[in-house]
């Protein structure tokens, strides 16, 4: 009897504990610091472009994200900023037939359905007499399941993503992109 | 049955718990728990430049770097806004916002504030801020100044 309840407390407890490791996702320590991994990431989410106009590249991320189907949200063109998101569906038929299986064994993951897909762009003269300007774009998706609950919010950090950025980006404003 | 009595107490139970409710709230929204001049100072630094312009676009490439994604920002009011949230099947949803402001110290000097908010919860500890203003430093190429 005793042994048991000892037991179940403790199958209460491994949930618990893995949601409390879960909190560790961002944290105070870690996400005001600048580690190595972030200054990797900015190499690649980063081109400069030989130009001084500053206000056309911007102008040309605005028609480009809008091409890609993103709805402005904020901009401040003095300050070289940018924000777009869209709403798509994030259905995933294997989750589903994970889901079906599952659900027959009581153990049933909601699968996903829709996700919200951000782009944050910032530009900036750069070079030692400004005549460049670096562009940085940042991609960033939140998935919600079946129930509507946010199931996953993850920074996008795929290269090709950004590869294939710069390059519609480079050939709207007929420039060549270069790796800083 | 339920005596009179006990009746009475629950009834007189319900008010003492709205009442309860009515302080929480006024405590969480003027947020008195910490010295203000204390926090003032943690929150604050000053930076010996007068081109806001400049200080702001640190500001953002400073958040951009540590991974926020930017939320409001305004140059004129001098103030940036922006979160950070990361979350995953197997953990909870966690998340950071920070508020910065810019605003003119004196002739030559301008000061810059930020707010944390960790988990909706004001970030009172020194720590964190001083991680924030140290990567803000190197994207300024100048020194915080701590002020009181």
């Amino acid at each position: 009897m005793d042994m048991s309840r000892t037991l179940r407390i403790r199958a209460l407890l491994l949930p618990s504990l893995l949601l409390l490791a879960g909190c560790a996702a961002v944290t105070l320590d870690k996400d005001l610091n600048l580690t190595p991994e972030m200054f990797a990431q900015r190499q690649i989410q980063t081109r400069r472009f030989d130009t001084t106009d500053e206000q056309k590249i911007l102008k040309t991320c605005a028609a480009l994200l809008q091409d890609t189907g993103f709805n402005i949200d904020e901009s401040e063109t003095k300050l070289g900023i940018l924000t777009a998101s869209k709403e798509r569906d994030a259905t995933d038929p294997a989750q589903w037939a994970v889901f079906i299986v599952g659900s027959f064994f009581g153990v049933a993951i909601p699968p996903d359905k829709d996700q919200i897909m951000k782009a944050f762009v910032t530009t900036r003269p750069v070079g030692d007499s400004g005549n460049q300007v670096a562009v940085r774009v940042v991609f960033e998706r939140i998935v919600f399941d079946t129930d509507n609950r946010i199931k996953k919010i993850e920074a996008l950090s795929d290269p090709k993503i950004y590869q294939s950025f710069f390059e519609k980006l480079s050939k709207a404003v007929f420039l060549e992109a270069h790796d800083i | 049955m339920i005596s009179d009595r006990f009746c009475k107490m629950l009834l007189m139970l319900i008010p003492l718990l709205l009442l309860a409710g009515c302080m929480t709230t006024h405590d969480r929204l003027l947020d008195m728990d910490t010295s203000q001049v204390q926090l003032r100072s943690i929150q604050s630094r000053a930076f010996d430049t007068t081109d806001k312009e400049k200080t702001m676009r640190a500001i953002i490439a400073t958040l951009q770097d540590l991974g926020f994604m930017l939320d409001r920002a305004d140059y004129t009011l001098g103030v940036v806004a922006a979160s950070k949230a990361r979350a995953d099947v197997m953990q909870a949803p966690g998340s950071l916002r920070v508020t910065v402001t810019v605003r003119p110290r004196g002739e030559k000097q301008l000061l810059v504030r930020a707010n944390a908010e960790y988990m909706r919860a004001p970030v009172t500890e020194p720590k964190p801020y001083q991680n924030f203003f140290n990567s803000l430093e190197k994207a300024m190429f100048l020194e915080a100044h701590q002020v009181d």
